[in-house]
């Protein structure tokens, strides 16, 4: 008992060590929305995740590249391999070179990167008054908060107050470290007409896309889980076996 | 040697043909299954075996990822995100390997406590413990440049801070730093050597875990009481009493690995460290992983770079003395009323000093972290050495066949009853 007491208080230690500076690193309120993957049981919102990837499509891929996506992972919203290859066909991507040496373009095939807007960071620079658009395909993993960060970004576009001086290009950005973003709001009521009817005020928008990030930034997830389970399972059982065995073999020795 | 040449005596004509020739099954029935074992282990004797799964799981995950890696700063941070979604089951594996590394340290650190607690440091196991140390030691050398192969954000500040550590010595600093570079910053050729050392080092370790257990083997195991063994009565045979008990151990560790791994595997990672390595932007607070915060709050509880670098070097070599530093004939602290609190008090202030590894050096955290690397120091070399001089330990039992009598007649009987409940079913 005493050695799983110690166990325990090292446990606590370490989890304290390790939630503190995620406690110490502040940005704006992060808002607190219950997402449909949340919990050991929880999936992603496939019919959210769809539309989430149109607003992609439509809004964000306008400025943000998702370099680590091929159009192939969309099965992995519930698309078909047609609707795949359709929705592929339909986007001019870089080809490399043809015979004469000189860069071409075609349509994407399933196989193919999703299609970046900007050639290069400079492209980009050039393009967007210095700034830089990040990659979006691990923006859920690669920001404090994860998706109630993105969406706060989304949702926290307001009127500068009058005390804040704004700089020349940057809005004002509730949930940004700093209140001033290069990103102008990128989304609007009713900006995307979905074709399922579903709501497209902000909140909806935003919702959906960053459902889309996150299975994006964790396409497993879903796999993960169900392995694990079992994985958990089988363990449970067999550390009552052994512990059953164990207990066995001691029974006829005093210790 | 070719004299005493003797037959094996296993039955089996394909193992007693090979044992005779190489007596590969002798030792392994020598060293593992006869192997007489002090019978009162509890189950923080458990950790020296979950550490060797912990390195095995460790080889094959990481061999299998390396399979995939590419070590070039161009294509790294991609290489990475291949494997976690285009490989078959390379989130898994990566998973295993990035929060195993965290597992293995919880591992290690209880099983250093273990020592600690117990004085399984002191004579003669001395040098077991040395050798322990050494392990300690190239782990962290792993741990530190496995951190850096996925080049993410944090891989790369985190490695141009700790190599950077090294220009504090005067005259010979910058030349190593560059060395250790192989350019003049944290670069592609960092990157290869950090690539090729983490590959390389897990092996020595086999090696160096190789030795631990032979010089485990010369001495004997310690025990919660910390007596010797005085007769056979004492022990019992590694096998099956504690192969049965260390797999009790090893399942519920794997339980609890595999629920990290497997529901929150983003627990102990850094956001920072899935924005692809960008020599032109410092994040806001570079801060290593959570098993090296400790270090780090000594190393910047210090207002001076060199002095700050030498305690965090300091900070460990000082446990390859730990054995001349304690006086104290008694090794369990089970028997020494003060020590063992003062050793549960030194817990804590690695602990403290861990959360203040993970903030800012300002305020409150400066001043804590200073008290804390203070006792972490006195604890050593001032406590230790007076505490053994002082300190009256309580009456050692005479053996521990006597202490394990003495329990069972004593109070209720906690184990006794479903044992037997147990053996009727």
């Amino acid at each position: 008992m005493r050695a799983l007491k110690w166990a325990a208080i090292g446990l606590v230690s370490a989890g304290l060590a390790v939630a503190l500076p995620a406690l110490a690193q502040e940005a704006g309120e992060l808002p607190n929305v219950q997402w449909s993957w949340e919990g050991p049981f929880g999936t992603y919102d496939l019919a959210a995740a769809q539309r989430g990837f149109q607003v992609y499509s439509e809004v964000c891929s306008n400025c943000h590249s998702m370099k680590e996506m091929h159009y192939r992972d969309l099965t992995g919203l519930g698309l078909t391999p047609e609707q795949v290859k359709a929705l592929a066909a339909a986007v001019t991507v870089p080809l490399g070179v043809d015979d004469q040496g000189n860069p071409k373009e075609g349509p994407a095939t399933p196989a193919s990167q999703f299609r970046s807007p900007f050639p290069n960071e400079q492209a980009a620079r050039a393009a967007l008054n210095g700034a830089l658009p990040p990659d979006l395909s691990e923006i859920v993993n690669a920001r404090e908060g994860g998706p109630n960060y993105v969406y706060g970004i989304l949702t926290g576009f307001a009127d500068a107050p009058p005390d804040v001086k704004m700089q020349n290009g940057l809005y004002y950005n509730k949930m940004f470290p700093g209140h001033q973003i290069a990103m102008p709001q990128p989304l609007h009521d009713a900006q995307v007409t979905f074709a399922d009817g579903s709501g497209n005020s902000i909140p909806d928008e935003a919702h959906d896309v960053v459902t889309f990030l996150a299975w994006a930034a964790d396409p497993n997830m879903t796999q993960r889980k169900q392995i694990g389970w079992r994985v958990v399972l089988f363990l449970v059982i067999m550390t009552g076996l052994t512990y059953a065995v164990k207990r066995k073999v001691w029974s006829d020795v005093e210790h | 040697m070719a004299g005493q040449h003797e037959p094996s005596t296993f039955t089996n004509p394909v193992i007693n043909w090979i044992d005779t020739r190489l007596p590969v099954f002798t030792m392994m029935q020598k060293e593992y299954a006869v192997f007489p074992t002090p019978k009162n282990f509890n189950y923080f004797w458990n950790f020296g075996a979950l550490a060797t799964v912990q390195l095995i799981i460790m080889i094959v995950t990481g061999i299998l990822l390396a399979m995939n890696y590419q070590p070039n700063t161009a294509m790294a941070f991609d290489s990475v995100a291949r494997i976690m979604r285009d490989v078959n089951y390379g989130w898994l594996l990566r998973y295993i390997h990035q929060t195993g590394a965290s597992m293995f340290f919880i591992v290690v650190y209880v099983h250093i406590f273990r020592g600690l607690y117990y004085g399984s440091y002191k004579k003669p196991r001395e040098l077991l413990w040395m050798i322990g140390v050494v392990i300690l030691l190239l782990m962290m050398a792993t741990a530190f440049m496995g951190y850096v192969l996925p080049w993410g954000q944090m891989s790369y500040w985190g490695a141009t801070v700790i190599t950077n550590l090294f220009s504090a010595f005067p005259i010979v600093g910058k030349p190593i730093v560059t060395w250790l570079w192989g350019g003049f910053s944290v670069s592609d050729p960092t990157l290869n050597r950090f690539f090729s050392l983490h590959y390389l080092l897990p092996f020595v370790i086999v090696g160096v875990v190789f030795l631990h257990v032979a010089a485990l083997h010369v001495v004997g195991s310690n025990n919660p009481l910390g007596i010797d063994v005085k007769s056979p009565q004492d022990t019992v045979p590694f096998s099956p009493y504690y192969t049965a008990k260390d797999s009790v151990g090893i399942c519920v560790y794997l339980l609890v690995y595999a629920i990290i791994v497997f529901f929150v595997p983003h627990l102990l990672s850094d956001p920072n460290n899935s924005i692809p390595a960008n020599p032109l932007q410092t994040p806001p607070d570079i801060v290593p992983e959570w098993y090296f915060l400790p270090y780090y709050a000594i190393l910047r509880s210090m207002p001076n770079k060199l002095g700050g670098v030498c305690m965090l070097f300091g900070s460990i070599l000082i446990l390859f003395v730990l054995p001349w530093l304690d006086t104290s004939p008694v090794r369990s602290a089970r028997f020494r009323p003060v020590f063992r609190w003062l050793l549960r008090l030194w817990v804590v202030s690695v602990v403290v000093l861990g959360v203040c590894g993970a903030h800012q050096p300002l305020g409150i955290w400066v001043l804590l972290s200073r008290i804390c690397a203070l006792y972490y120091f006195g604890f050593f070399l001032v406590i230790l050495p007076l505490l053994g001089k002082f300190e009256r330990p309580l009456p050692l039992p005479e053996s521990i066949s006597a202490a394990v009598l003495r329990n069972r007649g004593g109070g209720a009987l906690p184990s006794a009853a479903p044992a037997q409940s147990m053996e009727k079913a």
